[in-house]
């Protein structure tokens, strides 16, 4: 045998441990490859069907979402449908780091600090069981405390009230920030308006309890304490989405259109 | 070391030997995941499987591996193995993965793993080494199940997510301690663990100077 101190020696130990080392990984990551993605793709689906209030266990998720769920592909600078891209795999992260499909924020609009997006977004409208359009579920995302926040928010026929927000990935604190996760916090959304009655962008989360009797309160939203700069990351990511840098385009005319069909 | 039965090899690192209250190692993750029960407790198994197989791995081939490069064959091990953790969590784990997010692939860098392997299969037999890595990752999650534990009952007033303490952000009485949630608490608790063990093990003391 070789000298294992030898240059040979480190040489042949060096480059078979990589072999195993990259053979025994590649396995694993191949193999557990279709689990993963699935995993991924169950998520996602939970989250829209929870921010639309139809979740009820991970066994119907795949039915529920094929039964009330349609996936739209929207362009945001104009508000239409893109018909020519398969909207099941459209992926918006990828998107957004590709500066051919990016959409670069002008300075002073980035109020959620992501700096630039995909200029197309999957929309999810919900039916009900005959088929009627009832809400739409927005996928948002911005910055908070520590992470980026990607959530997901739903909105009723007249694009204006909101029917439930949640978030399905960020990294802020637990029991501060992470409270954005509390569904005492979360209730609090449903019902409430984005925009004024001109039109104009008034949903906020202000800072401490809303007063119930100001004619604003219909606009706003209590914030968290210990969760000051998370939320404030929450109350701008939905100002920015909701807007027409964001889905406002589309959302105005999505109202159109079933007011004028139904 | 070679006069240590395998008992003494599996039970010594959760208090004579603790990992972390006597060599202070591994501290940036005991910080770091021990906000809640669930989280800490799947890290703990992450631990413990990453290193009793490392240590194997690394005793399996000690006699072939070559002075100069064994600080990068044991880290090559180590971070195969990690990887393959992360995958099998990701796969099989979905929501608890998440909220590790990062954590289980800084296990690479935790400074226990690769100490075991360095300090103790590079020098004995795999079984020997599988008992040690199994007893310093079982002395890693005692201190972390402990902080966990006292962080998420005083942080949230829940334990493993059941509630106890109804805390007051859910309607009920218990007015959470925030500072419990913050990572800077685990050094307090870790802190109050060392005293206790150095309680009852006087000699684990350092001399002063």
């Amino acid at each position: 045998m070789i000298d294992k101190n030898s240059l040979s020696g480190t040489l042949i130990v060096a480059v078979g441990l990589c072999l195993v080392a990259s053979i025994l990984v590649s396995t694993a990551a191949v193999s557990l490859r279709p689990a993963q993605v699935r995993n991924k793709a169950l998520d996602k689906k939970k989250n829209i069907l929870l921010a639309a209030g139809l979740y009820k266990d991970m066994e119907s998720i795949d039915d529920v979402y094929a039964k009330f769920v349609r996936p739209k592909l929207v362009e945001l600078a104009s508000g239409n449908y893109v018909t020519d891209i398969d909207v099941e795999k459209f992926d918006e992260r990828k998107a957004s780091k590709d500066p051919a499909q990016a959409h670069v924020i002008p300075d002073g609009k980035d109020i959620t600090g992501i700096k630039q997006h995909s200029k197309l977004y999957v929309a999810y409208e919900i039916v009900d069981a005959n088929g009627t359009y009832e809400q739409v579920v927005l996928p948002i995302h911005g910055k908070g405390l520590w992470s980026t926040l990607y959530g997901f928010i739903a909105l009723g026929t007249d694009s204006n009230t909101v029917k439930g927000l949640g978030f399905y990935e960020h990294a802020e604190t637990a029991g501060l920030g992470g409270e954005i996760d509390n569904p005492r916090w979360k209730a609090i959304w449903p019902g409430k308006k984005i925009y004024g009655e001109d039109g104009s962008m008034q949903i906020r989360v202000i800072k401490g309890s809303v007063n119930t009797s100001s004619p604003d309160a219909v606009h706003q939203i209590d914030g968290i304490s210990g969760a000051t700069i998370t939320v404030r990351g929450v109350s701008n990511l939905v100002r920015y989405w909701l807007s027409d840098e964001g889905f406002g385009k589309y959302l105005v005319k999505l109202k159109t259109q079933h007011q004028a069909g139904g | 070391m070679s006069d240590q039965t395998n008992k003494e090899v599996l039970l010594d690192p959760i208090f004579i030997n603790n990992p972390i209250a006597l060599q202070i190692l591994g501290l940036c993750s005991a910080l770091a995941v021990t906000s809640n029960m669930m989280v800490a407790s799947t890290m703990c198994v992450a631990v413990i499987a990453v290193m009793t197989c490392s240590n194997v791995c690394v005793s399996l081939i000690r006699n072939y591996i070559p002075g100069s490069i064994r600080i990068i064959v044991q880290m090559v091990i180590i971070a195969s193995l990690v990887i393959i953790v992360d995958q099998v969590l990701k796969a099989f784990l979905f929501e608890t993965s998440k909220a590790l997010s990062v954590f289980v692939g800084l296990i690479i860098t935790n400074c226990i793993v690769m100490g075991r392997a360095e300090a103790f299969a590079m020098k004995n037999g795999p079984v020997r080494a599988a008992i040690d890595g199994f007893g310093n990752a079982l002395g890693y999650s005692v201190v972390l199940l402990f902080v966990a534990a006292i962080r998420e009952v005083f942080g949230a007033g829940a334990f493993f997510g059941i509630e106890l303490m109804p805390p007051t952000t859910n309607g009920g009485w218990y007015v959470a301690n925030g500072l419990m949630l913050l990572p800077p608490s685990a050094f307090f608790i870790i802190g109050g663990f060392i005293w206790v063990v150095r309680t009852f093990y006087k000699e684990q003391i350092e001399e002063e100077n």
